[in-house]
C-alpha cells in the first residue's frame, strides 16, 4: 500500500521535473549560468603576458567607482532614460488612442506607425546618420529651406544625446503602440456606450476608464522601456560611436569597450553586474508600487 | 528545374562536406574591410586561387565587419574554442594581441632562405607596426595612408590650378578659403571614428611625433602637438573654411561626392570606391608640410594565432604568404586603392597598366616616403580613446587644446606606468 504510494509521488515528481526541465535548462544556461560566471569574473583581476590573473575581490569594483568615465556615461544613461521613456511612451498612447479611432486610412496609419520598429537597428541607424549629416542631410535641407544654419546634430556634445534619444523615440514609440492598440482593443465597448449615455465627453471616458484600464499594458511597457534604455548599444556604433568627447556614450557601450576593445574583461563583468543588480532592483520596486495601482479585470 | 538545381547543388555542398575533396587542413581566417565596395567577393576569389593551388588546404574566410568586429569575432572564436587560425586585425593591435598571448611571431614561423626574403619583402614602412621587442608580429595585407582628396572642378570655379593642390598649410588655408562659400567647405578632415589618426598625421607634419616606439610613452602635450590642435580648430573657427564641430568618418566620402566640400583627407583605401562614384574631375595628393611631409600608415596587418597547430600555423603562413604575394597584392590594390605592400606588387604587369591611366593610384605608395608608424602604444585602445576624447573636446569647443591633451596625458601615463 505504502509502495504504491509511494511510487505514484516519486511517478508525480518525475513528471513534474519533466515538464520544468525545458524551461529550467534554457534559463540556467542563457541566464542564470552567465549571470553567475560574470560576478565570478568581475572578483578576479585580468590577466595578461606580465601579471597573471588572481582574486582581487571588490578591487574592479572599486576602479569602477573612481573611475570619472563610468559616472559620465551613468549620467548620460540617466539622461536618456529620462527622457526617451516618458515620451516614447506618451507618444505610443497617443498615437494609439488616434489609430484606434475610426479614421479613415486606418490601416495605413497603423502601419505606418509601426514600421520603424521593423526595421532592423543598423538600417535605422544609417538612415538616421544620412539625416542628421550637416550639409546635405535632410534635416539640414529642410532647415535651410527656412533660412536656418546647418547644424552638425551628431558633431557637437550639446545635441548628439539629444539626437540619439529622437532615434530611440522614433523606434520606440512604434513598438509600445502595438501593445497599446492591443490593450485598447480588449476594452468592451459597452464601457463607451455607457459612458456615452451619461453624457462623459470624450477626454473623461479616456481618463477614468481607458488609461485605469491600460495600467497594466503601461506597466510592461514601463519594464520593457527601462530595460531598453541600458540596451541601446546599435545604434551608437553607427551614429556617434560614444562621441563626440564621450557625450553619447552609454553604459552598454562603455561595457562593451572594455571587454573587446581594451580587453578588460573583468572591469566589464563589475559593470554588468552592477547593471543587473539595479535593474533587478527597480523592476521589483516597479512591480511592488504599481502592482497595487493598476486594475486588472 | 530549380529543384532539381537545388538539389544538385545540395549534393554537391554535401559531398563537399562528406568528403573534404583531400583537404586535410582547414584554415578560418577572419577579416575586416573598413572602406566602402563589394570587396568581400574580391578577397573570396583570391582565396579560391589559393585552395586552386593547395588542394590539401581548404580556407574559410570570413568577413567581420570593420576592425574592431573583425578583432572582437576572431578573440571570441578562440575563447569558445571555436577554430580561428588567422585574422587581418587592426595593424596596431600588435602590442595588446602580444600581450594577451593570442599571437606567434612570423620569426618563429618561418624557415629557410626563402620565407626570410618573403619577409623582408614589404615597405618597411608598413613593417613598423607589426615589430615590437625585436620580432615581426604581423606582416602587412590592406595598408594604408591618408590622403587628399579633391575636387578639381571646384579648383577651376575658384580659379586655382586644377592640378596643384596645397603642399603647405599655408597654401591650404590660402586656397581653402578660396574654395569655400554658402554651397560646400573648403575642407573636411574627419574627425569621429578614427581622429588620433588624422591628428597624428598633422603632428607629423609639425615634426612631432606622439609616441615612442617601445609603445610605452606618449608626447601628447608637448607645445607642438598642442600647437598642432589648436591649428586643426582653427581651420574651422579662425579659417572658417571647416564645419565647425566634428566631421562624420562615414559620411565623409559621401559629402565629398556631394560637391559638400573640395578637399577631403581620407585613407587611400576609399580610392576605388571614389573612382567609380564620382561624377567630376578628382585629385589626389599627397597630405600637405608645415614643417615636413608626412602621414602615418594604417590599416590591417596579418596575424596567426598561437593556439593553432603546428601545421595549421604552416597552412596559415602559406595562405598569408599566397595573399601578399606580387599578383595577389596587386589585384587588391586595384579593387580598393590599399598600397601595393611591397616594390615587388608595383612590377606587376596588371598594377602597372593600371596607374598608367590611373595616377592617383601611386600617391599613397610614394607617400611612404614620409610615412611613420601609426599611433599605438600598449593599452592602445585605451590610450587610443583618451586622445581621441581631447581631440574632439577641441574641436567642439568644450575645452582648450592644452587642457584636453594634458588631461590625455596624465591618462595615458596612468595606463602605460605597469609597462615601463
Amino acid at each position: 500500500m505504502t509502495d504504491h504510494f509511494a511510487l505514484q509521488r516519486r511517478r508525480r515528481a518525475i513528471n513534474g521535473w519533466l515538464l520544468l526541465a525545458p524551461s529550467l535548462v534554457m534559463l540556467s544556461v542563457f541566464a542564470l549560468y552567465p549571470s553567475v560566471a560574470t560576478v565570478f569574473t568581475s572578483l578576479w583581476s585580468r590577466g595578461t603576458r606580465r601579471s597573471p590573473s588572481e582574486f582581487v575581490g571588490l578591487e574592479n569594483y572599486r576602479h569602477m567607482f573612481d573611475d570619472p568615465g563610468f559616472w559620465l556615461v551613468v549620467q548620460n544613461n540617466l539622461f536618456y532614460a529620462g527622457l526617451t521613456i516618458p515620451v516614447s511612451i506618451g507618444m505610443a498612447l497617443t498615437m494609439a488612442l488616434w489609430a484606434n479611432a475610426t479614421l479613415p486610412a486606418r490601416g495605413f496609419v497603423r502601419t505606418a506607425y509601426f514600421t520603424p520598429t521593423v526595421l532592423p537597428m543598423i538600417a535605422a541607424a544609417n538612415l538616421w546618420l544620412f539625416f542628421y549629416t550637416p550639409s546635405f542631410g535632410i534635416l539640414n535641407q529642410i532647415a535651410g529651406l527656412f533660412g536656418a544654419d546647418p547644424v552638425n546634430w551628431l558633431g557637437q556634445p550639446s545635441t548628439a544625446l539629444w539626437a540619439i534619444c529622437v532615434v530611440t523615440i522614433w523606434k520606440e514609440s512604434g513598438f509600445f503602440m502595438i501593445f497599446y492598440l492591443a490593450a485598447l482593443q480588449t476594452i468592451p465597448p459597452d464601457l463607451k456606450e455607457a459612458a456615452d449615455i451619461e453624457g462623459a465627453s470624450r477626454w473623461t471616458y479616456t481618463r477614468c476608464i481607458a488609461l485605469p484600464l491600460l495600467m497594466p499594458t503601461t506597466l510592461f511597457i514601463l519594464v520593457n522601456a527601462m530595460i531598453n534604455s541600458v540596451k541601446l548599444i546599435d545604434h551608437l556604433f553607427i551614429l556617434t560611436k560614444g562621441g563626440p568627447s564621450d557625450s553619447s556614450k552609454l553604459i552598454l557601450y562603455y561595457i562593451w569597450e572594455h571587454a573587446f576593445a581594451y580587453f578588460d574583461r573583468p572591469t566589464a563583468a563589475a559593470m554588468t553586474a552592477l547593471v543587473l543588480a539595479v535593474l533587478g532592483i527597480l523592476a521589483a520596486l516597479q512591480f511592488a508600487i504599481f502592482d497595487k495601482k493598476a486594475h486588472y479585470r | 528545374m530549380t529543384r532539381i538545381t537545388t538539389v544538385a547543388a545540395f549534393l554537391a555542398a554535401s559531398t563537399a562536406l562528406v568528403n573534404p575533396a583531400t583537404a586535410e587542413t582547414e584554415l578560418t581566417m577572419y577579416y575586416p574591410i573598413a572602406v566602402g565596395g563589394a570587396l568581400t567577393e574580391v578577397v573570396d576569389g583570391i582565396v579560391a586561387k589559393f585552395e586552386a593551388q593547395n588542394p590539401d588546404v581548404s580556407v574559410n574566410a570570413i568577413y567581420a565587419g570593420n576592425y574592431d568586429d573583425a578583432r572582437i569575432k576572431a578573440l571570441a572564436a578562440l575563447d569558445a574554442g571555436e577554430p580561428a587560425h588567422l585574422a587581418v586585425m587592426f595593424s596596431i593591435d600588435a602590442y595588446d594581441l602580444l600581450e594577451q598571448e593570442h599571437i606567434v611571431a612570423f620569426d618563429d614561423l618561418i624557415e629557410g632562405e626563402e620565407d626570410t626574403r618573403w619577409l623582408n619583402s614589404f615597405y618597411p614602412a608598413l613593417m613598423a607596426n607589426g615589430q615590437v621587442e625585436g620580432k615581426t608580429w604581423g606582416v602587412p595585407f590592406q595598408r594604408s595612408t591618408i590622403v587628399a582628396y579633391y575636387n578639381k572642378d571646384m579648383f577651376r570655379a575658384a580659379g586655382l590650378d586644377p592640378e596643384k593642390a596645397p603642399t603647405t598649410w599655408d597654401e591650404m588655408v590660402s586656397m581653402g578659403k578660396a574654395l569655400t562659400n554658402d554651397d560646400h567647405y573648403g575642407i573636411m578632415i574627419p574627425s569621429t571614428g578614427y581622429p588620433y589618426w588624422m591628428f597624428q598625421a598633422l603632428a607629423i607634419q609639425n615634426d612631432k611625433e606622439l609616441m615612442s616606439n617601445d609603445g610605452v610613452t606618449t608626447y601628447f602635450n608637448d607645445p607642438v602637438a598642442i600647437e598642432t590642435l589648436e591649428f586643426w580648430k582653427s581651420l574651422s573657427t579662425e579659417h572658417k573654411i571647416m564645419p565647425e564641430g566634428t566631421v562624420e568618418w562615414g559620411t565623409l566620402r559621401q559629402a565629398f561626392l556631394e560637391s559638400k566640400t573640395a578637399m577631403m583627407w581620407h585613407s587611400t583605401g576609399n580610392l576605388t570606391a571614389v573612382k567609380n562614384a564620382a561624377e567630376f574631375d578628382f585629385g589626389v595628393a599627397m597630405l600637405p608640410a608645415n614643417k615636413r611631409l608626412g602621414s602615418p600608415t594604417g590599416g590591417g596587418n596579418f596575424y596567426v594565432f598561437k593556439n593553432a597547430s603546428d601545421e595549421e600555423q604552416q597552412a596559415a603562413l602559406d595562405l598569408i604568404q599566397f595573399m601578399t604575394a606580387p599578383e595577389q597584392a596587386a589585384e587588391w590594390s586595384i579593387s580598393t586603392g590599399y598600397m601595393g605592400v611591397s616594390p615587388a606588387a608595383y612590377e606587376t604587369d596588371a598594377l602597372k597598366s593600371y596607374v598608367e591611366d590611373f595616377k592617383p593610384a601611386l600617391v599613397a605608395r610614394d607617400q611612404l616616403e614620409h610615412a611613420v608608424a601609426e599611433f599605438s602604444t600598449f593599452e592602445t585602445a585605451r590610450v587610443r580613446d583618451g586622445l581621441n576624447g581631447a581631440i574632439q573636446s577641441v574641436l567642439t569647443g568644450d575645452k582648450t587644446a592644452e587642457e584636453a591633451l594634458n588631461d590625455a596625458q596624465g591618462a595615458a601615463e596612468r595606463l602605460l606606468r605597469p609597462y615601463k
